[in-house]
């Protein structure tokens, strides 16, 4: 943790000073008759930001705080394990939008964490893996008139069916 | 009395067969509006507004109040049972009902909020009855000094919010501030802050953006990784006396919350270019600074629930107000509100309470029965909430991280955003490992995008001396306060270093 404190604060502060450049672009000072200029508000706070890290690292030099002083792991094994499967899965899931569409996606998702990463029974995933996104397809598309991303083309003749159910 | 004999009319005509109907409708749509992450009373009232021209004026007008409503009911539901706040309006209300469910106090949470809105409703029906026109000429007085300087308030308000590390503190405010500055210039309308030369950030980090994937990944999976996985399920129960218990509970330790929400929510809703997320945002902030146990604060407690909710309702009650007195909306679901009442061939401003008393009354007098309506459909829904908290965990994550995803996506319509709600998940995980505040971010870009025009207006109209904000009577007593409340971290955090060489 003592490691990954520094880092951490190296990493915002390193932010901070990005944003203050991105910000400078649009200039900093102030204008007679327009005011402060575009970059103004945005600068001061990322100098705002960059100085507060530079307080945290203070603080760590000073072991003042609890993560200054703490030897423990930012993750351990098992946290590793799990963001990866957890978090692994939702980035899958995202990238898979375009493709499958968002309904698709959905259900592919379900069917991995409920299966995979809950082991719950085939019953529950399959219930939840068809009725979830039919009922978030028939919200979102036909009570909310919202168009979620269909995928590819090979997905048309399912959302034709279901289309025509709606509309 | 003739505002009570012009009440009792407008109440006659809220009661017509037709008007309750539709009021009936209108809060249960808005509640699970309302309810949906990334959807809000806005997106209700916006896509059912054409609806509405099935039905005369009056009734469609009272129809999308009741949505607003019921929305404004919604907003608790998502942020106590699933931890992400559904809209910017319930944000504070995840800080304290989100542990209250994970205590095993869902019941309470949902209740407070339910009871707390029903207060807020009412107390600003009563304002609103009383003081329209009056309330009305006190908002346009603020200008954007007092605006900015109400805003810095707010800021102030919550810098405790993120526990004792004011560094770490202060760079997620700053940092949520910059971030709502990403996109164009508000002024000269020139690109800025389009990081990484991504064309997606031309359009802004929405609030929700940030808040779903803080509250609705990263915070899951910080729950995930530190629990293990072992997350026992919600052992709340539903009972009629169970209500009745939660309601003397909210009553007995959430009054002041309520009583500060309720009177500031009207307030601050009543202004201009405010609304009912800063109302919201700063009664949570008082409340807790007015408490005996401020540090029960963000752990559970009632008064954490029932300000937030009382601010919020009463806030959209008000916001309503500059609307049909002055033609000005106070917040984006009463500028659609405005829209419709045009089309209909109404003109709000001083003249509509003249030319159109029937149905200024009768609007008013839907309010209140909007109001009874929409505590008696949240209450009788709460058995479907308290269930959805009973499921296993490991159903209940899925569906959290897919409602996140799908709710984002319904919000924005950018698969851009959804990208970015994973960086903000990833990156407000780690960030959570190291005890960085995420709240304050949240708070500060939906606060972020009042702050900095009405900061540059000021400016610009004093030709750049910030003592505008210093001089103006109104102004001057809230930045001093804000001030004040911005030191108050900073010497508690000084006064035990100076302490210890004496030791």
């Amino acid at each position: 943790m003592r490691v990954g404190e520094l880092v951490t604060a190296g990493v915002l502060a390193l932010l901070s000073i990005y944003l203050m450049y991105m910000a400078s672009a649009n200039g900093i000072g102030f204008t007679a008759g327009t005011g402060p200029q575009g970059g103004f508000w945005p600068f001061w706070l990322s100098l705002g930001m960059l100085i507060s890290t530079g307080f945290v690292m203070l603080n760590w030099v000073r072991r003042a705080s609890p993560h200054s002083r703490s030897e423990e792991p930012v993750l351990d094994s098992v946290g590793r394990k799990t963001l990866m499967l957890v978090g692994g899965g939702i980035i899958g899931f995202v990238a898979l939008i375009d493709i499958v569409s968002m309904y698709g996606a959905v259900a592919i998702f379900l069917l991995y964490y409920l299966r995979l990463l809950g082991r719950h029974s085939w019953r529950l995933t399959l219930s939840m893996v068809v009725l979830f996104p039919l009922g978030l397809f028939f919200f979102f598309e036909g009570l909310m008139q919202i168009s979620m991303p269909t995928g590819m083309s090979f997905t048309d003749p399912v959302f034709n069916v279901l289309y025509d159910i709606i509309y | 009395m003739e505002i009570l004999s012009l009440l009792g009319d407008g109440m006659l005509v809220a009661i017509q067969p037709l008007n309750l109907l539709l009021i009936l409708v209108g809060v249960t749509l808005g509640l699970f509006i309302g309810a949906m992450p990334g959807l809000g009373s806005v997106n209700g009232v916006a896509i059912l507004l054409p609806i509405t021209f099935l039905v005369p004026p009056g009734s469609a007008i009272i129809f999308l109040a009741a949505i607003y409503y019921g929305a404004m009911y919604g907003g608790a539901i998502s942020s106590i049972t699933l931890g992400i706040p559904g809209a910017s309006t319930a944000v504070a209300t995840t800080f304290d009902g989100r542990p209250l469910a994970m205590q095993g106090k869902a019941r309470l949470a949902l209740v407070a909020a339910a009871v707390a809105s029903f207060v807020g409703g009412t107390v600003s029906n009563v304002l609103f009855t009383g003081f329209a026109p009056l309330l009305a000429t006190v908002a346009l007085s603020f200008g954007p000094p007092e605006i900015f300087a109400l805003m810095l308030l707010a800021f102030a308000t919550f810098v405790g919010l993120g526990g004792d590390d004011i560094p770490k503190t202060v760079f997620s405010i700053c940092f949520g501030l910059v971030l709502a500055a990403v996109g164009f210039d508000q002024i000269s309308g020139a690109p800025r802050l389009v990081l990484f030369d991504l064309n997606g950030f031309l359009g802004g980090i929405s609030f929700l953006v940030l808040a779903i994937g803080v509250y609705g990944i990263g915070e899951m999976l910080w729950t995930i990784e530190s629990t293990r996985g072992d997350i026992s399920k919600s052992d709340a129960k539903m009972s009629l006396k169970g209500i009745v218990e939660d309601t003397g509970t909210t009553f007995r330790r959430g009054w002041k919350g309520m009583s500060i929400g309720s009177l500031l929510g009207f307030f601050v809703g009543v202004l201009p270019a405010a609304g009912a997320t800063p109302a919201s945002l700063m009664s949570y902030g008082v409340t807790k600074m007015l408490s005996k146990r401020p540090d029960e604060f963000g752990r559970g407690h009632v008064g954490g629930v029932t300000a937030p909710e009382a601010a919020n309702n009463s806030a959209s009650t008000g916001s309503m107000l500059p609307m049909l007195t002055l033609g000005i909306p106070g917040s984006p679901t009463t500028a659609i509100l405005l829209g419709g009442m045009v089309i209909w061939g109404l003109t709000p401003g001083p003249r509509l309470f003249v030319e159109q008393s029937d149905f200024v009354w009768g609007l008013i007098g839907s309010f209140y029965v909007s109001n009874l309506f929409a505590l008696l459909v949240n209450l009788s829904f709460i058995p479907l909430f308290i269930w959805m908290l009973r499921m296993p965990f490991t159903v209940l994550a899925p569906l959290i991280f897919v409602l996140s995803i799908v709710g984002g996506y319904a919000a924005m319509q950018d698969m851009f955003d959804i990208w970015l709600i994973l960086v903000f998940g990833f990156g407000a995980f780690f960030l959570r490992k190291f005890d960085y505040p995420v709240a304050p971010a949240v708070l500060a870009i939906v606060l972020g995008p009042i702050a900095e025009p009405t900061m540059r207006q000021s400016l610009l109209l004093s030709s750049g001396d910030p003592s505008i904000f210093f001089t103006r009577p109104i102004s001057a007593p809230i930045m001093v306060a804000a001030i004040i409340l911005i030191l108050m971290p900073a010497f508690k955090y000084l006064r035990p270093r100076r302490a210890k060489p004496a030791e």
